[in-house]
């Protein structure tokens, strides 16, 4: 009856066995617990020892250990075993068609969705509620959405190991405030200064560290990250060391409007409008979603060309592209300095943005996280990146809201110091769970007949 | 010898002379010298560690030679000296293209996607150097199109052209060594250094690819200079055979010489056990030292 029944529903549950598994790990338990839990020694009032007996706890808690390793045999495991079988006959062509599919539609209804972002959120949380979604969440992601991208040039399509992507991003940030404080420059005309900027100070770290590969050129990067934050530490007359930059004029909408309180063109003013920074900060948001767009767009119309080519051929294989006649180096330096001039825009855009810059806002765990992202997102993907960025920088906020656990663990419980903790936790997660990133298939940039995307297990991860 | 003035002797389109390669005590290639004739299909063969692969990557620039000098001849009448130039510039100005012993393919990119990159430079020149690709103006677009037109004549040409959107790495072996030449001959070399091309390829392949090296040879006037083990593809298709040992040249000339010279027979030929024997046992005779290897 029973093998009649298992064969029926072919790899059914086997009630049987996980029942005996159960029993047996709850007598096991039963014996580890009974001396350990079941047996306890006390004092009385006389101060005599006296032992006390807790062999139903001891047999509860065996009861549960039983029925959790029922649970484990009758339904974690064949699941789990389900779930390996269907990753080792790995994703057919049709899966991978099906999930490009899903990644497009996904990326359109993304797309409107950031344009209407604060339009809703005004409707939902009014001019003044909006600004905390708005900004912590909207302007704040978009950064690092960019920032992402960015690096995805350096890491994911070219294959090389930035580790300090974060110095770019300082030096377009105090591109853009000591040019506007001491010049009186328009942002509009700085945002291209501070981008070509760091794309120098990308080929100036370039030139010498390229020859290097993998562990060393990442080390490398990594100091040079380090050398700029010291040096606009300790460079006190020019940066006004860990004190900062404060004051930074704010960005003005084309000069038409501006968004000073004081100044005659104010914004609200103009429209009538209560004051409030609440408009200043929609501002922000469309101009970081538009330069995060120009970035994504940049970079799609680099893939095509043939510069785009050799950066990803280059990942694959830096022997076999010297010996079609590709200059390598060059190579590396372009996608070094295109990326290095992303982030110089963040960068400027992030000083507009805060008003104030200082060393602190450019530590190393910055680039940390940007590398995350990418990695995370899956190397070359722009919409595994995006979403890597929003579950990086909007789960670390989301966990600010953590105060209803409070309502569990009693008022002593400071949900802040878990974020971190449970930040760590989710990476793991999503690293076992996907190895390669969100997204790992890669869409080919050309084709004969039809664009059949590429499984990620073929394509390489580039070693410096 | 007597016979007439040879190719590789009136119009070399790569002369190797006292090539010299030392990795600090060890001699690789030992005062080599060799040409390779226009149009002419040249086989380098000696037996394992004769320093064939290290002499390839002198020519290709990958290596520095200690010493010598290697002279290119590209068909547009040009003269570079290869121990000179760095190795993508070998590949870019001196025209000279290779391929790998084992088989270097961007194996995530599609197969069109390979031989678009091995046509990189006349395509970042069409594309303004990137600037004005990204912009979307000049003639990037045609260009691409011949690039492409270009990349499907050698797909058709290696019989691959049904899987040219699917990834390099999921083609079988025979198809990745015949997609790599494809790739080489896509930066319109003028001699093709084929590093082992039949390794590892079945009779059936082998044959293919024998008709394969003759075609390029015969419509695209490329030389070819390659190392093979194989022996059906060296005797069947070379018009010249160099053969190594040692790093020293043991012989030089049309395939029936180098096949009768009985110091390559002996070095390595691939004979049957007892005419080595044979042979060993003659040589025996007339030298008293040398020793033959099978």
């Amino acid at each position: 009856m029973n093998s009649a029944l298992k064969s029926n529903n072919g790899a059914g549950i086997d009630f049987g066995r996980a029942l005996k598994d159960g029993v047996i790990v709850a007598i096991i338990a039963f014996a580890l617990l009974g001396p350990l839990v079941g047996l306890k020694t006390d004092q009385n009032m006389s101060n005599e020892l006296i032992l006390q007996n807790r062999l139903g706890l001891a047999a509860v808690l065996s009861a549960i250990v039983g029925i959790g390793r029922f649970l484990l045999s009758a339904f974690v495991y064949p699941w789990v075993a389900a779930r390996g079988n269907r990753t080792k006959a790995a994703a057919t062509l049709a899966e991978l068609e099906a999930r490009a599919k899903f990644a497009k539609g996904l990326s359109v209804t993304g797309l409107i969705f950031l344009f209407v972002y604060p339009i809703l959120i005004i409707s939902l949380f009014g001019v003044q509620g909006s600004i905390k979604w708005v900004d912590n969440y909207g302007v704040q992601i978009l950064i690092y959405v960019m920032l992402g991208w960015g690096l995805n040039i350096v890491i994911g399509l070219a294959g090389l190991l930035d580790l300090g992507y974060v110095a770019f991003y300082a030096v377009g940030a105090y591109s853009y405030s000591l040019l506007a404080i001491n010049f009186h420059l328009s942002f509009w005309v700085l945002l291209p200064v501070a981008g070509l900027l760091a794309a120098f100070w990308g080929v100036i770290l370039g030139f010498p560290v390229l020859r290097l590969r993998g562990d060393y050129l990442a080390i490398v990067t990594l100091a040079f990250g380090e050398i700029i934050r010291l040096v606009l530490i300790n460079w006190k007359d020019f940066s006004g060391g860990s004190a900062g930059i404060s004051s930074i004029p704010k960005v003005t909408m084309f000069g038409i409007y501006s968004f000073d309180v004081s100044a005659p063109n104010n914004f609200a003013k103009a429209f009538h409008l209560a004051a409030s920074s609440a408009y200043y900060k929609v501002f922000l948001y469309y101009l970081i979603l538009l330069l995060a767009l120009l970035t994504a767009f940049i970079t799609m119309r680099l893939r095509r060309l043939p510069i785009g080519r050799a950066w990803e051929a280059l990942r694959e294989d830096e022997v076999a592209c010297r010996s079609l006649g590709i200059n390598t180096t060059n190579t590396k330096l372009t996608a070094f300095a295109i990326g290095a001039m992303f982030g110089g825009f963040a960068g400027s855009f992030f000083a507009a943005r805060q008003g104030f810059v200082s060393p602190e806002s450019f530590i190393f765990m910055e680039s940390a996280v940007i590398v995350a992202i990418v990695v995370l997102g899956g190397m070359g993907s722009m919409i595994g990146v995006a979403l890597a960025a929003v579950a990086m920088i909007g789960g670390t906020e989301l966990l600010r809201e953590l105060d209803f656990l409070k309502k569990v663990f009693g008022n002593d419980f400071n949900p802040d110091q878990y974020r971190m903790l449970l930040f760590g936790l989710a990476m793991v997660i999503i690293m076992v769970w996907k190895p390669r990133g969100f997204v790992s298939a890669r869409q080919p940039t050309a084709f004969l007949f039809k664009r059949k995307t590429v499984s990620g297990d073929l394509v390489k991860e580039g070693h410096g | 010898m007597t016979t007439s003035l040879r190719t590789w002797d009136s119009d070399p389109v790569l002369t190797v002379e006292h090539l010299t390669m030392r990795f600090g005590g060890l001699v690789a290639v030992n005062d080599l010298s060799f040409s390779a004739g226009r149009g002419d299909i040249t086989a380098l063969i000696g037996p394992n560690g004769a320093g064939k692969t290290t002499v390839f990557n002198c020519i290709t620039g990958f290596y520095k030679p200690t010493t010598g000098m290697m002279s290119m001849r590209p068909r547009d009448g040009s003269l570079h000296l290869l121990e000179r130039l760095p190795d993508f510039i070998v590949a870019r100005k001196a025209k000279v293209a290779r391929t790998f012993q084992n088989i270097r393919l961007f194996s995530g990119m599609t197969l069109l996607e390979n031989l678009l990159v091995a046509q990189h430079n006349p395509l970042m020149i069409a594309s303004g150097m990137t600037i004005l690709g990204v912009l979307g103006i000049g003639g990037y677009r045609t260009k691409e199109k011949e690039a492409i037109d270009r990349a499907r004549y050698w797909l058709d040409k290696i019989g691959l052209i049904g899987r040219a959107d699917d990834p390099a790495g999921d083609l079988p072996y025979g198809a990745q060594r015949r997609l790599e030449i494809a790739r080489a001959m896509c930066t319109g070399p003028d001699l093709l250094c084929l590093d082992e091309p039949a390794a590892g390829l079945n009779p059936r392949e082998s044959a293919e690819l024998n008709a394969l090296l003759l075609s390029i040879r015969k419509d695209d006037g490329t030389s070819i200079l390659l190392i093979e083990h194989d022996m059906s593809v060296v005797m069947g298709i070379s018009d010249h055979v160099v053969v190594l040992e040692y790093g020293t040249k043991i012989a030089d000339g049309t395939p029936t010489e180098t096949r009768n010279d009985p110091r390559v027979i002996a070095a390595y030929l691939g004979v049957d056990d007892e005419e080595v024997e044979e042979i060993e046992h003659e040589l025996d005779e007339t030298t008293g030292s040398e020793e033959g290897r099978p």
